[in-house]
């Protein structure tokens, strides 16, 4: 079923951006962990859709936070 | 003495006992189901073979010569006359029947099935594997369940049904035991793999019991009563049910008995068998006793709260540990607990004897477990431990020398573990410092009543003497009352004064003034002993000035008091404002919060202990009653309130005419009946608020009761004017008293009424007295609040319960990421603003506060 507007948009949907492999390696350096060791998001997720998101590539979520105002989440994508 | 194993488990492996590893495992083979001879001997091939290992005192297993401590026991087997299945596997084997053909033995497809798929380079982590391939499993079977045909010998497959628990039906032909055991065996271990086993350790055939394997005797023991008579364990008398058929069907089936009889004491067979395993089978009636009481059988050993995981692995029971019922003692320390002098002279200390202290020990022993303070146990270097008594004391003393160790007596000083379920809080277990004491209660500082949620109506609590040095040091510096004043939940303090302690420091601090011995005698009664200060009084002294006495020297503090005025303290005297529940309370107590960030846990703990007594003794002194007449309000005031109740009354019946003249503007979102009950509940909420005002303005200041609402010690405002005036609307899930079927709450009132008093409003005040309806309003709202909490505490206990174990293991890493035990990350940054709670004022850091301490030194 196609959504009848852009959920992307809506004010409960935080902001969702694709790291690089750059970026990506420089994020699991900085915590010394390997990919397996992030939150998952799943493949087929509604926020991921204009994304074209690939199994094992970093989404960064900015997000609201009621403790400091903005704060970074990193999520791999996963299938299932 | 210590064994030390240099081994590190490295895989573990699941799997079942096939006939080979059984008979290969056991010591002894089972022919008899007799237990003892007439000497009662344990009989040989019988079910208590001292070859199983040994229950009794004396005798020697004749497997591995160990005696009742060293053995610790050997299975037996048992080789039944027929197979027999085993109930706890009868799915399985279902799954297996259906999905391979009754004639070849295959898998009813011809697709290759791999249940471990070769993934990349990256390593597939062992848990993972094993979900994904039983998920596959389980699809597998549930694929093949409908194969009519064999597509490799194209024989016709018959809808297999299992007859709950144990029989297997083919097309509503039986299926024997033998019958599915030899199909079974046809399936080859590739086949087997692909439903979900590892055929190397276990075949589908081992779950059809060709022999049983006999537990050792060590986990049935035998119970000899007082008489003498010998009572068998559930294990073995369900054995020796067994055995004995399996005998009786031996018999018959060399006799060449007729196959009903044989296939009777089969089934009988399968029923003791089934039994064994599991007695709480719905289909079957379980085992019973002679007395009736069922047989708890292997599956009730283990399952449930009193199996064994939960009884016996997760709760275990410990040694050096106390509990009796508590009761209060202001006059102990916070940190110290009130130990009785029964349960002083049973726990113990281990001290260990060296060349220093070899005289005073020596001394303890002297004294022996009778006479306080003694010693109840010596151990020995080579690790005996003997007890003292009149026969061994003699030669303990004479022995005694470095290296052995006493257990002592309990001592005042000595560091115990005190504890009160529920422990839902790291404060619910504190160490405590032990005070002998007459009597027979703990006895503990009402100031620390808070954190362990008691009181003393009856609670009980527990003490825990640790017995190592390392054990001590830990829970001194960890786990002691005056570590835990700031709780970590939002650095609020969780020790303060409570109750009659705030009445009495807000009396003291208001306007009470006592002549300078009064005031000396006072302090010195409560342990400030301040000469320096005391010289300063002068003949009349201040209550601000006594309390001051407690505060260091150089204390500076300005805080608000529970009206929000100011309080103030500079150079450790209290200048401005009174001391009350907002200052030296329980969760919010500012100037406790700031002592103990000044000055360090001890010496907080210290001042709190004095401002807790100071406040019991000023009422001691001054004198405090809370009673009836403290209800009494002045005519005129009764008048006013009476006045607005009355004209609450006459607005609801106003608004009632106007809505039933179709006169009632309705609200937003609102029918017009809707709207007049939120707007009658309204106007009798005014009322009830108009009320609580009125007496609150009524300058009835020295009032017991008022003073007890306004220093936050007990009660509320709202309670006195529930008691003198008007108790007010009875809410029932947020709503009036609703009309029952008939339209009416009572059958006083006609239908449909909606005045106030049918819906539940109480105009009259405790003391007045309700009336009749009125009373019934109150005991419906009374009953609803007394049934909500005993229906929600144990469900709010248990969701609190899942919610610790979902997050126990969760820990702040030194990159301050939340981390799980498999070191996942939760949460990047801990509360995503790296916050430690605990060093925060209610979780915010208050800036302003530290620029001002700052810039002010």
């Amino acid at each position: 079923m196609e959504t009848q507007f852009n959920i992307t948009e809506h004010f409960l949907v935080p902001e969702h951006i694709k790291l690089t492999e750059e970026e990506k390696t420089i994020l699991l350096n900085k915590y010394n962990i390997t990919i397996k060791q992030l939150p998952m998001i799943d493949i087929k997720d509604p926020a991921l859709k204009d994304l074209n998101p690939k199994v094992g590539e970093v989404i960064k979520i900015v997000r609201w936070s009621p403790t400091s105002k903005t704060t970074e989440f990193y999520r791999v994508v996963v299938d299932g | 003495m210590t064994e030390y194993i240099y081994k590190k488990i490295n895989a573990l492996v699941f799997g079942m006992l096939g006939p080979d590893i059984v008979r290969k495992q056991a010591c002894a083979k089972i022919v008899t189901p007799e237990l003892y001879d007439k000497e009662g001997y344990p009989v040989d091939g019988g079910l208590m073979d001292v070859r199983l290992g040994v229950i009794d005192p004396g005798l020697r297993c004749k497997t591995c010569g160990g005696n009742l401590r060293e053995c610790m026991g050997h299975f037996g087997f048992l080789e039944l006359a027929r197979p027999v299945i085993h109930v706890q596997y009868a799915d399985i084997i279902l799954n297996f029947l259906r999905c391979t053909c009754k004639d070849c033995g295959k898998l009813l497809t011809q697709k290759k099935i791999e249940l471990t798929e070769e993934v990349g380079e990256e390593e597939q982590q062992p848990e993972d594997d094993f979900v994904a391939s039983s998920k596959k499993a389980k699809a597998v079977a549930n694929s093949l369940r409908n194969v009519k045909k064999c597509p490799h010998c194209g024989a016709k497959q018959l809808a297999v049904k299992v007859e709950k628990p144990t029989n297997f039906l083919e097309d509503d032909k039986r299926l024997s035991p033998i019958e599915i055991r030899a199909r079974l065996e046809k399936i080859s271990d590739e086949d087997v793999g692909r439903l979900g086993l590892n055929p190397a350790f276990a075949r589908p055939e081992w779950m059809i019991l060709n022999v049983l394997p006999v537990p050792p005797v060590t986990i049935r023991p035998s119970i000899t009563l007082e008489t003498g008579e010998r009572s068998e364990d559930d294990l073995t008398h369900k054995l020796g049910d067994i055995v004995r058929i399996n005998q009786r069907l031996f018999e018959n089936i060399n006799a060449g008995a007729p196959e009903i009889i044989v296939e009777d004491l089969w089934d009988l067979l399968q029923y003791h068998i089934t039994t064994y395993f599991n007695n709480e089978i719905s289909q079957i009636p379980p085992a019973r006793h002679r007395s009736g009481q069922a047989l708890r059988t292997l599956s009730e050993r283990i399952k449930s709260k009193e199996g064994r995981f939960r009884h016996n692995l997760a709760g275990k029971r410990v040694n050096y540990a106390a509990r009796t019922v508590i009761s209060p003692d202001s006059k102990i320390e916070l940190n110290e607990v009130g130990v009785p002098m029964v349960v002083a002279m049973e726990l113990t200390v281990p001290e260990r004897v060296t060349e220093w202290n070899l005289k005073r020990l020596k001394d303890f022993v002297q004294r022996g477990p009778k006479t306080y303070p003694g010693s109840n146990y010596v151990l020995r270097p080579d690790g005996k431990k003997k007890k003292i008594t009149d026969e061994t004391q003699e030669q303990l003393l004479e022995e005694l020398q470095p290296g052995y160790v006493v257990e002592r007596h309990l001592m005042d000083g000595d560091i115990a573990i005190f504890n009160r379920q529920p422990s839902l809080h790291r404060m619910s277990i504190m160490a405590h410092r032990v005070r002998v004491l007459q009597g027979k209660s703990f006895r503990l500082n009402p100031a620390t009543c808070f954190p362990y949620n008691a009181d003393f109506d009856g609670d009980e609590m527990n003490l825990h003497i640790p017995q190592t040095e390392e054990a001590r040091a830990e829970a001194e510096v960890l786990m002691e009352v005056q570590t835990q004043i700031i709780t970590p939940k939002n650095g609020l303090n969780v020790i303060g004064c409570s109750d009659d302690s705030i009445t009495g420091n807000y009396l003291l601090t208001k306007d009470l003034e006592f002549s300078r011995e009064e005031a000396i005698q006072l302090l010195y009664s409560i342990g400030v002993n301040k000469p320096e200060r005391f010289e300063k009084f002068k003949k009349n002294v201040n209550g601000k000035e006594i309390f001051s006495a407690i505060l260091p020297e150089d204390f500076d503090f300005i805080g608000n008091s529970k009206d929000k005025k100011l309080v103030v303290v500079k150079k450790g005297y209290l200048v401005e404002g009174t001391i009350d529940k907002a200052t030296i309370g329980q969760e919010k107590g500012d100037l406790i919060r700031a002592l103990c960030a000044r000055y360090g846990n001890d010496a907080t703990l210290d001042m709190l202990g004095k401002l807790f007594r100071l406040g019991i003794v000023v009422l001691l002194h001054h004198g405090f009653t809370t009673s009836i007449s403290d209800t009494d309000l002045p005519e005129d005031i009764k008048a006013k309130c009476k006045e607005a109740i009355y004209n609450a009354d006459r607005r609801v019946a106003q608004l009632i005419e106007q809505y039933e003249k179709k006169e009632l503007e309705s609200m937003p979102g609102l029918s017009s009946e809707e709207t007049l009950e939120a707007k009658s509940m309204e106007v009798l909420n005014k009322a009830r608020t108009k009320v609580g005002e009125i007496i609150a303005e009524s300058g009835l200041k020295e009032n017991a009761t008022i003073i007890m609402a306004i220093s936050g010690a007990r009660g509320s405002l709202m309670n006195l004017s529930m008691m003198s005036a008007c108790v007010g609307q009875q809410a029932l899930r947020g709503k009036r008293i609703e009309n029952g079927y008939r339209g009416r709450t009572l059958t006083i009132f006609s239908q449909g009424e909606v005045t106030p008093r049918a819906k539940g409003f109480v105009k009259h005040g405790y003391k007045d007295g309700l009336t009749p309806d009125e009373f019934f309003m109150h005991a419906i709202t009374g009953r609803d609040s007394l049934m909500d909490l005993a229906l929600r505490t144990p469900k709010s206990g248990y969701l609190y319960r899942r919610l610790v174990s979902a997050l126990q293991d969760l820990k702040i890493a030194y990159d301050e990421t939340v981390r799980d035990a498999n070191d996942n990350i939760v949460q990047f940054t801990y509360g995503e603003d790296g916050l430690d709670v605990s060093k925060t004022e209610g979780g915010k850091i208050n800036v302003n506060r530290i620029v001002k301490e700052i810039m002010g030194k």
